[in-house]
């Protein structure tokens, strides 16, 4: 058994249900995503088209992620699913530079490496991932792609010629594939990101990487030290000096 | 590469925040350090092949402390930079062979053990009395001239893997293009020498003239190979849109061109042609000069080439 992804952006809309479904079925922190939809325009005024791009983990067979990592904190499971083993992982990152698709991200509350695992927990149980229970237009299609009868391997087939997968040239063998895609939809280099201008907020960057409060001092102070000064203190204290002036500005 | 045509052109409207340097200064010291660290073992080798023991007095003793100081800065700050620095015992504990961290945490760990036995025997040996009288370590070292001799090839020889081993790190990390050239080995064993050759400059004061041009000449050697490789990996990585792109940040205008120029000038160029004028006429102080610039250009060009591809966005 080898499980699948596909994701047919003809059908995706964008809704952001699967990026929500799978922060509250695995409690990711603010500031990390295991699963992101990024919009993309495509064209010139008033000739644009908005295309819709779910990104996670691609689970490759060839996990550049797995085989770096010094203590197997990633590893596969029977089922072809890469998982973590946060209580494992040192934190070195070294899986964050190894992944060509830049789906791990350092945990700010743990202070460990995470990403996507297919809701390992749920397929154990026999459910399907959060975010395909959850999407409205059915645009995430799960499965075992090593079984010929199954829904993605009989929706690749019917899209033979048509099926992609980011970045092929690494080698890494995604398991994830996506239908209707392009290149300026799937290649990061073929899309400009113009600082400032999302549409949402003008944070472009990370401040930092993991919890911005842990300092190489509380690194080694923090097993001594009571999870209450830890837990959640990057989002309690974030800076709203910018959000207070234009309010003062505003009473004026 | 963006569109150049208007049908094709396409903006990110809406994204999340994404990661920016994931590994910073504090790897950039770990190379550097790693390099000082192997490199006066490499090039302590050549020169006490080349010359007698009498032409470098102090190298015996020198030579162990001075790997044994960087090491252990480099073995510093590679803990420090971890998120969870107590379970680096679980590299140990539970090593994953496949991974050039796992393999290089093992073969610095022994390199570093080698080097302290080496180091106790070479103080005890040069230096009675140091660190105070009655030290019983020291004491114990004072009569293992033939262990020192007997660990040395070993020591040798397993400097070079773990010289190399930061590289093959650098092969793993897939999504950056730029490290992914066989040249990143080369590149890391000519810094070895540079760094190595530049920090025994820095303590050559006493020996003879002969053993400071073989250091003026593997400084030489070093920096020219180093900066030669540095050229055409600037120049032929063009040929791929992530090479490209990444390069971007040290050309004319980009972030990262000063500190790549001033790198290059400063520490391989000046210390060159200064290195190849110190083989003619010896000067001290010159040749110090050389080898401080050539320490300071190394940290900058290692920065630079750790930080550019990291600054390119993934997904």
């Amino acid at each position: 058994m080898k499980l699948g992804f596909l994701v047919d952006l003809n059908l995706c809309m964008g809704c952001k249900g699967c990026e929500v479904a799978c922060k509250v079925e695995n409690e990711v922190p603010l500031s990390t995503w295991r699963l992101r939809v990024k919009y993309i325009d495509i064209g010139t005024f008033p000739d644009t088209s908005r295309s819709f791009t779910p990104l996670r983990c691609n689970h490759c067979e060839s996990a550049p992620c797995e085989r770096i990592c010094p203590v197997s904190a990633l590893h596969y499971l029977e089922n072809g699913i890469v998982n973590v083993d946060s209580a494992r992982c040192i934190g070195c990152a070294g899986c964050m530079m190894a992944c060509p698709y830049g789906a791990i991200y350092m945990d700010p509350e743990t202070n460990t490496a995470d990403k996507c695992t297919y809701c390992a927990h749920r397929i154990e149980s026999g459910m399907m991932p959060a975010c395909v229970v959850v999407c409205p237009v059915q645009a995430n299609i799960f499965g075992d792609i090593e079984d010929d009868n199954s829904n993605i391997s009989q929706y690749i087939m019917e899209h033979q010629g048509a099926v992609q997968v980011r970045k092929p040239e690494k080698n890494t063998k995604p398991t994830h594939f996506y239908v209707g895609g392009g290149t300026q939809t799937l290649d990061p280099l073929a899309h400009e990101r113009l600082e400032g201008y999302g549409l949402f907020n003008n944070v472009t960057h990370l401040e930092a990487i993991g919890d911005k409060h842990h300092s190489v001092l509380d690194r080694f102070l923090a097993p001594f030290e009571s999870e209450e000064k830890y837990d959640n203190r990057s989002f309690v204290d974030f800076d709203n000096k910018d959000y207070k002036s234009e309010l003062t500005q505003g009473d004026k | 590469m963006e569109s150049t045509i208007h049908a094709t052109q396409a903006v990110v409207s809406l994204d999340v925040a994404l990661p920016g340097i994931i590994w910073g200064w504090m790897i950039t010291l770990n190379m550097w350090a790693k390099s000082i660290g192997t490199g006066v073992i490499l090039v302590g080798a050549f020169l006490l092949y080349r010359h007698k023991r009498e032409e470098m007095p102090n190298l015996r003793w020198m030579m162990p402390l001075l790997a044994f100081i960087f090491l252990n800065i480099f073995l510093l700050f590679t803990l420090t930079d971890l998120h969870q620095p107590y379970r680096m015992v679980n590299i140990f504990l539970h090593p994953h062979w496949t991974s050039a961290i796992t393999v290089g945490a093992w073969m610095a760990s022994l390199f570093l053990l080698l080097i302290t036995i080496m180091l106790i025997i070479g103080v005890g040996e040069e230096l009675p009395g140091v660190p105070f009288k009655g030290c019983k370590l020291t004491a114990w070292g004072r009569n293992k001239g033939g262990l020192y001799d007997a660990l040395f090839p070993f020591v040798v020889f397993l400097a070079i893997p773990v010289t190399l081993y930061t590289a093959i790190i650098m092969a793993e990390s897939s999504a950056r293009e730029l490290w992914q050239a066989p040249a990143e080995v080369m590149q890391m064993m000519w810094a070895a020498f540079m760094a190595g050759a530049s920090a025994l400059i820095l303590v050559s004061s006493n020996w003879s003239k002969e053993a400071r041009r073989d250091l003026a000449l593997v400084l030489a050697i070093a920096t020219f190979f180093s900066f030669m490789m540095y050229m055409g990996e600037y120049f032929f990585s063009f040929k791929s849109a992530e090479g490209e792109a990444t390069l971007a940040f040290v050309h004319s205008g980009g972030p990262y061109n000063i500190e790549f120029w001033f790198g290059m000038v400063l520490g391989f160029i000046i210390p060159f042609f200064i290195a190849v004028g110190n083989m003619k006429s010896d000067n001290k102080t010159l040749l110090r000069v050389a080898a401080i610039l050539a320490l300071v250009g190394l940290y900058m060009a290692k920065d630079v080439w750790l930080k550019i591809p990291q600054l390119l966005n993934l997904s």
